[in-house]
């Protein structure tokens, strides 16, 4: 018998072959369909902004670990690149660039890094960073380009109001619902589930957002429970609102597919940092996204409330965790 | 089909070996025989250098409750009674045999003529299977006899057998089913009679349609013995999980399955025990599958206890580049240290793991994604004990539940951040246990 070092440690022996890098690039992956719809409606300042969010994540992560913390560098683990390109999707396309790396500084140093880095942070980084970015530059962050399709623009960049705008003005000047939905300015359904309309660039397209959705559910890198409780508390929450005043209150449908609520169900509330850890907790956790933003777009001042009802809900999320564990086995239910 | 609901996970199969038939591999010259082969206290050697002795004579006695007898598995002299290195490097007690002749007590029914009546009483049968030095053969070891010794005040509603295996690669089961499952149902019928229960439940896994179908069909003969199919997922074959997808009861947390009127025999266990019942044979093999992605043979070998493994080993070759040699299962598994052991009970593979696979991944931060919790079978949060038996806070592990875990691996199986959850929550269990141990004394 030849001589040789076996290996010996506890079981499991195997090991199913899931890894950080292969979570964080099939998020990636999951983002290119709004990606090029966005650029098909918005043209190439999506390309520039992109590229200089995720450039700006990336390079400034390296030289926060390289020589502040002096520790290991992780910047291909993949995440920062997520944080730039959900920080770009959250903008509108024609954001100075310069105000794109200050938000890109932002979510990294603030938003990650002084937590701790990847895995400790409180809040979604991309989703703070936009925060601050709407705080300190309110009228650039809320002025849209008009989303049309790349061969019929020109050379000039049109802006105009989101349909979440168009609605939260002419409920405040008397217009009843049904006249605001029918005004010129509003974009119809399959505009709206396509992606014509102004908004942040990757929020726009409902389809192209449920694709790399239902991408991540078949990789089980998400799981259902939060999309499904943050888009069906919108739906209820709004329906109900509509059923009981339509000339106050728009169609559920209309807020499920305006202001971003799909890319935050999608994409934002499920950061696997940020949410809680048992399905039970994903739940409540969704349902409160949800609410919220239902709450701040009917009663608040902004017209939407996707980013700050997931980053409410993001420092709910230790409580959460310890509220609502796991079902154990064995244990008879509890009180 | 049947299957328990919280968590589970699905690895490879790899169930490579299932068409190979059982082989008997040849007496080797030499056994030596370690006196822990069982779960529970070492029995107690009865013979000296110089003896000589039979297959099947007793050579070790189980002294104290929880223990099991040992029997020689060849005939030959005794050469020593001295401490050997086992398969984790220790050094324990062994009893050494050189082989001459294969010559058996006459009191075991060597025939292969098969006995189907039982006329053994209840605790005949109890009594015999002790005598015999069954062990549970899932992986456990556990003494069988100990199981059906049941208080007064409980009732047996149920005897649960494993046929699941649903460890990858392990095919031992699956071949017994195959090949003894007539054997199988008598010991089980033997199991009732000791227990008093109406009724048996077996379990077997989809990914083993021609046993279910077998065995189905054998039990029609028997109106006590139902054999279910089970979802194939792991850890479908623990204990708790199995009672649960068969009956849909639920051991309460810290209780033995007998609180929910159940015993939990593996299938080839029950083979054993019909051996012992009716052909008055002790335990004195192990079946042992020979696995692996790159093995060279795939084998499921019947091994007299006490083979060299390293003779095994030079029989099938060591495949290139194997990085970690697994007995038991690769989800719960002892990853042989000293190839220069000997085969005990219930040794229910050899596994070959490649140096690819068997490297552990760079640890990484946790990053919240939840699957070692949706992948826990006790609905436990891995993440959360491993966190808190680092800290060294034991009593927080015990309000969650640390103690309740049953070691199946599925939370370190599928940790994208290649965390070493079960290592450390092992280590959390062992202080728990002694912290609740000496609190109460
Ligand atoms: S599976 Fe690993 S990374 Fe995911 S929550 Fe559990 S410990 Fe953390
Ligand atoms: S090893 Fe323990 S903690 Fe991990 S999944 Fe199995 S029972 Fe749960």
């Amino acid at each position: 018998m030849n001589e040789r070092l076996l290996q010996v440690s506890g079981s499991p022996h195997i090991h199913s072959g899931e890894s950080v890098k292969k979570i964080m690039w099939s998020v990636i992956i999951a983002l290119i369909p709004a990606f090029l719809v966005s650029i098909f409606y918005f043209g190439i300042p999506v390309i520039i902004l992109t590229f200089v969010a995720v450039a700006s994540c990336v390079v400034i992560e390296y030289l926060i670990q390289k020589y502040l913390l002096k520790g290991e560098i992780t910047i291909w683990d993949g995440s920062a690149i997520i944080t730039g390109l959900l920080l770009a999707f959250n903008l509108p396309a024609n954001l100075p660039l310069w105000m794109v790396v200050i938000g890109a500084a932002f979510a990294i140093g603030i938003g990650k890094m002084a937590f701790g880095g990847l895995g400790k942070n409180l809040f979604n980084p991309a989703l703070a960073a936009r925060v601050f970015l709407l705080i300190s530059f309110p009228v650039q962050m809320t002025t849209y380009p008009i989303a049309k399709p790349i061969f019929h623009l020109g050379a000039d960049i049109i802006t105009g109001p989101t349909p979440l705008g168009i609605l939260k003005e002419g409920v405040k000047n008397g217009q009843p619902v049904d006249s605001i939905m029918h005004s010129t300015q509003m974009p119809d359904y399959i505009n709206m589930l396509f992606g014509q309309m102004g908004g942040s660039f990757g929020e726009v397209s409902a389809i192209a957002i449920a694709i790399g959705a239902i991408f991540l559910l078949i990789r089980k890198v998400i799981t259902w429970h939060i999309p499904v409780s943050f888009l069906l508390s919108v739906f209820l929450f709004a329906g109900i609102f509509h059923w009981v005043d339509p000339t106050m209150y728009a169609n559920p449908f209309f807020h499920l597919l305006t202001g971003g609520v799909m890319l935050g169900a999608c994409f934002m509330a499920t950061d696997m940092v940020t949410s809680p850890i048992s399905p039970r907790g994903m739940i409540v956790f969704g349902l409160g996204c949800g609410i919220i933003t239902m709450v701040i777009r009917l009663f608040g001042a902004y017209p939407e409330g996707v980013s700050f009802a997931i980053l409410i809900m993001n420092s709910l999320v230790p409580l959460i965790n310890k509220g609502f564990k796991p079902k154990v086995f064995g244990v008879a239910k509890q009180k | 089909m049947k299957t328990f609901k919280i968590g589970g996970i699905h690895p490879e199969e790899n169930k490579l070996a299932k068409e190979e038939a059982i082989e008997v591999f040849p007496i080797p010259k030499q056994v030596t025989l370690f006196v822990t082969q069982h779960l529970g206290a070492p029995s107690t050697p009865i013979v000296q250098a110089g003896d000589k002795v039979k297959v099947g004579q007793l050579v070790a006695t189980a002294q104290t409750l929880v223990c099991a007898n040992l029997h020689s598995p060849v005939s030959g002299t005794v050469v020593k009674v001295e401490p050997v290195p086992d398969m984790t490097g220790y050094r324990k007690l062994a009893i050494t045999i050189d082989v001459e002749d294969d010559i058996w007590e006459e009191t075991i029914d060597t025939t292969s003529e098969i006995r189907k009546e039982i006329t053994l009483t209840k605790p005949e049968i109890i009594e015999r299977i002790k005598a015999c030095g069954v062990v549970g053969l899932g992986g456990a070891c556990f003494p069988t006899h100990v199981k059906y010794m049941v208080p007064p005040e409980k009732k047996v509603d149920y005897i649960i057998v494993n046929g699941a295996e649903c460890e990858p690669y392990i095919t031992t089961d699956h071949r017994i089913m195959l090949e003894n499952g007539e054997e199988c149902l008598i010991g089980v019928q033997a199991l009732l009679i000791a227990s008093g229960a109406p009724e048996a439940r077996i379990g077997i896994e989809a990914n083993k349609p021609d046993a279910f179908e077998h065995l189905q069909r054998l039990a029609s003969q028997y109106p006590n013995i139902k054999v279910f199919k089970l979802k194939t997922k792991y850890p479908q074959g623990a204990e708790k999980q199995l009672i649960k997808s068969l009956t849909g009861r639920e051991v309460p947390n810290g209780k033995l399955p007998i609180e929910v009127g159940c015993i939990v025999n593996n299938i080839t266990t029950t083979y054993a025990i019909y051996e012992a019942v009716q052909k008055n044979k002790p335990l004195i093999e192990t079946y042992t599958t020979i696995s692996g992605k790159r093995a060279k043979t795939l084998k499921n070998y019947k091994i007299r206890l006490g083979t060299s493994i390293s003779e095994v080993l030079s029989t099938v070759g060591i495949p290139e580049n194997t990085g970690k040699i697994v007995s038991g299962g690769p989800m719960m598994g002892k990853a042989i240290a000293n190839i220069n052991s000997y085969f005990v009970k219930g040794m229910s593979s050899l596994l070959f793991i490649d140096e690819s696979e068997s490297k552990r991944g760079v640890v990484e931060e946790c990053i919240r994604c939840g699957k070692c919790v949706t992948a826990c079978p006790m609905g436990l949060e891995p993440y959360l004990l491993y966190a808190l038996a680092t800290r060294a806070d034991y009593e927080e592990c015990e309000k969650h539940g640390i103690m309740n875990c049953i070691e199946c691996g599925s939370c370190q199986y599928g940790c994208p951040a290649f965390r070493p959850l079960l290592d450390m929550i092992r280590v959390g269990k062992n202080k728990t246990g002694y912290m609740i141990r000496t609190r109460n004394k």
